[in-house]
């Protein structure tokens, strides 16, 4: 799960991690009276949106002055902010983050990830910041100083001052930077983080280290024991789709072609849209239905690949094991009836009661179209949808 | 011969008495011989009843020692499933084969540090199990798609791991042991630990190898494979398709940093040697064809 920028800092200060002074805030007179209360000459007004490469995209600006300040607001505010992570369509700003100016002497990242191989929290640290990291892994690698850290020691003040040296911190702002490591380490854990980044680290003018940016992904599968991150969810920043399924227990993933895949397991799931592109089709989604999937289930799985108006036809794949093939057969017949199903449907299905569910579908009276096994009713469902592109031009 | 468990294996159950742990243990129990390998039971609770005949211990180290069982699936919840590991573990299992789905990261790598030096091996969590065809089969998948026979088969998904058994078996090739070693990005055993035990296995003459994106296991075998593996190998890569930042269902199952992609994973087995398809519906008849030109 994603937050947003101010939200981690807000973690991230509770874990003594310094950063700018600042507030969120939703209209422009909101960032005007924010900019007023902290007072000083200088302030960022940085645009709240999931996706990273905000800056370039003209989603942060400097304002030297409350005039500068609110029509930089007025400028994000509402902007369809277009980056590297957003896809064409770019992401509506409905929040900024108005902070302090400072004055910056050097700017360093750090990360921490977790080492899938090693199976370790990974903190990457860099005198490169403010750049991504796969930019300086790819281009000078040596810059980039890894730790691993024992999850039963965590990570020590002696280990923290030794990374805060690697990248170049002076030794004067070494008691900063150490707190600011180990209490990253803290949140990490405590809070149940895949991945976080404070890029950059700043160091100030005066001497002082703080996260000038900060991002913090957590692991889903531990949200159970928070729901204070939980509460940071933002809505407005997923894809309705997506959402929509959570709701029913299905992962679903909204993709950019025409073919509807619903198919149990993930990875049988990921072959079905692998196996649509090689016969030339392109998925409309990916969409799992678990392994326990009643009636209600699959009809909601329907509903949702019917939300996508460029859908031109749909793949039932599934391999019953604990899941049997005559209770899919008959959840797949309801559903088509209840959502009036317009496009052509292929199904496939394999496993325990296969001759049953086949005979469901057969008895059912639709149009339903049976593959006799993966590579057939992969063919048979692109063959449809081009059927269906070329009648309707 | 097999690999990891055979007709012989004694299994205890954590989590037996649970509403998936008792579905799959009445479906453990009904394959093959498996009414004399499930032995035991284990929830401290309910000590001293029976289910379905079988025993339930308070403790993993009571079941042990009342059934000789050293062997344990675990079905328990995913906020108890890793300290269920950690008992398991430090009751000196041989193998234990965690099933539960949606274990926080955090939980497992407090685990995995735990089980360093430990004899113990993990297969797992959110995996389908492992099942010695005719013999025993220990974890959720369909007994009845499989069939006894030379071809090993080792994934890191569910349904796509019968989709390759269902080929299979379609074809006449029936498996020596089929080994589901899950979609978490923090798991036990991994593809090249299961190849190494198919390489000295002298009932298994080649191997079906399925992973996806996400980590870099697959390649990671793939490299001891060129250099030490003696039997073919055919390998699948799921995601071919799968856009980088989104998980995939399973939560190992994502391109992160550019890392982790198929192509990319395609790339370095083809390479090493593996025969390749990038046709989930081909990895039966690749494998029948490689089998007739060795």
């Amino acid at each position: 799960m994603k937050i947003h920028e101010y939200q981690a800092k807000e973690i991230l200060r509770q874990f003594d991690v310094p950063t700018p002074r600042g507030a969120a805030c939703f209209s422009v007179d909101e960032a005007v009276a924010v900019a007023r209360r902290l007072g000083g000459t200088v302030w960022v007004v940085k645009a709240q949106i999931h996706a990273g490469g905000r800056g370039k995209g003209g989603g942060v600006k400097l304002a030297r002055s409350l005039d500068e300040l609110r029509s930089a607001a007025q400028q994000i505010l509402g902007m369809h902010l277009v980056t590297h992570q957003t896809g064409k369509e770019g992401q509506v700003v409905r929040r900024l983050l108005i902070e302090e100016g400072l004055q910056i002497s050097k700017e360093y990242y750090l990360g921490m990830v977790i080492d899938r191989g090693l199976q370790r929290v990974a903190l990457l640290a860099s005198s490169e910041g403010g750049m991504e990291i796969e930019q300086v892994a790819a281009q000078n690698p040596e810059k980039i100083h890894t730790v691993h850290i024992d999850p039963i020691q965590g990570l020590s003040a002696a280990e923290a001052a030794r990374v805060a040296n690697d990248i170049g911190i002076p030794d004067t702002a070494t008691a900063g930077a150490v707190s600011v490591l180990q209490g990253l380490y803290r949140a990490f854990v405590e809070k149940d983080a895949m991945l976080a980044e404070i890029n950059p680290l700043a160091l100030t003018a005066e001497g002082r280290v703080l996260a000038l940016d900060a991002k913090i992904n957590f692991d889903s599968n531990a949200l159970y024991r928070h729901p204070e991150i939980v509460a940071y969810r933002d809505l407005d920043e997923e894809d309705p789709a997506e959402i929509e399924a959570s709701k029913y227990d299905l992962s679903y993933i909204s993709l950019d072609g025409d073919i509807g895949c619903l198919v149990n397991g993930a990875g049988l799931a990921m072959a079905t849209m692998d196996i649509i592109k090689l016969y030339g089709g392109n998925p409309a989604n990916f969409l799992d239905v678990g392994g326990g999937a009643s009636k209600e289930k699959v009809t909601e799985a329907f509903k949702l690949m019917l939300r996508n108006p460029k859908l031109k036809a749909i793949l039932v794949n599934i391999f019953g094991g604990i899941m049997r093939c005559d209770v899919i057969a008959e959840g797949v017949v309801a559903a088509a009836r209840e959502v009036n199903l317009k496009v052509p449907l292929v199904v496939r299905l394999e496993g325990t009661n296969v001759e049953l569910g086949k005979r469901i579908l057969a008895e059912s009276g639709l149009p339903i179209i049976s593959g006799s096994d993966m590579a057939d009713a992969a063919q048979k469902v692109v063959e449809a949808a081009a059927v269906k592109t070329s009648k309707s031009k | 011969m097999s690999i990891l468990i055979d007709k012989n294996t004694k299994v205890m159950t954590q989590g037996m008495t649970g509403k998936v742990g008792q579905f799959h243990t009445i479906n453990c129990k009904a394959y093959a011989n498996g009414a004399n390998c499930f032995v035991a039971g284990v929830n401290p609770k309910k000590a001293g009843e029976l289910f379905e005949g079988i025993p339930v211990y308070a403790s993993v180290r009571e079941a042990r020692e009342a059934t000789g069982a050293t062997v344990s699936v675990i079905y328990v919840p995913p906020s108890g499933a890793a300290a269920a590991i950690d008992e398991a573990v430090d009751a000196d299992l041989d193998l234990v084969i965690c099933i539960t789905e949606g274990i926080p990261v955090h939980d497992m790598l407090r685990t995995r540090f735990r089980m360093q030096g430990k004899k113990t091996r993990l297969v797992g969590p959110n995996c389908p199990g492992l099942i010695t065809p005719d013999e025993i089969k220990i974890g959720i998948m369909p007994g009845h798609i499989h069939k006894k026979g030379r071809i090993g088969v080792v994934s890191r998904s569910g349904t796509l791991t019968y989709e390759a058994v269902g080929q299979l078996t379609a074809l006449g090739m029936g498996q020596s042991s089929c080994v589901g070693i899950g979609g978490d990005p923090i798991n036990g055993m991994k593809h090249v630990d299961v190849m190494k035990l198919f390489n000295d296995d002298p009932a298994t003459d080649a191997v079906v190898m399925v992973g996806e994106i996400g980590g870099s296991d697959e390649e990671d075998c793939a490299r001891w494979i060129k250099g030490n593996m003696t039997k073919p190998v055919v390998g699948f890569i799921a995601g071919v398709t799968a856009p980088p930042g989104k998980r995939m269902g399973h939560a190992g199952a994502i391109i992160s940093g550019g890392q982790g992609g198929a192509e990319g994973k395609l790339a370095v087995m083809e390479e090493c040697g593996i025969h390749i398809t990038r046709n989930p519906a081909e990895m039966g008849r690749l494998m029948q064809r490689i089998l007739k030109s060795y």
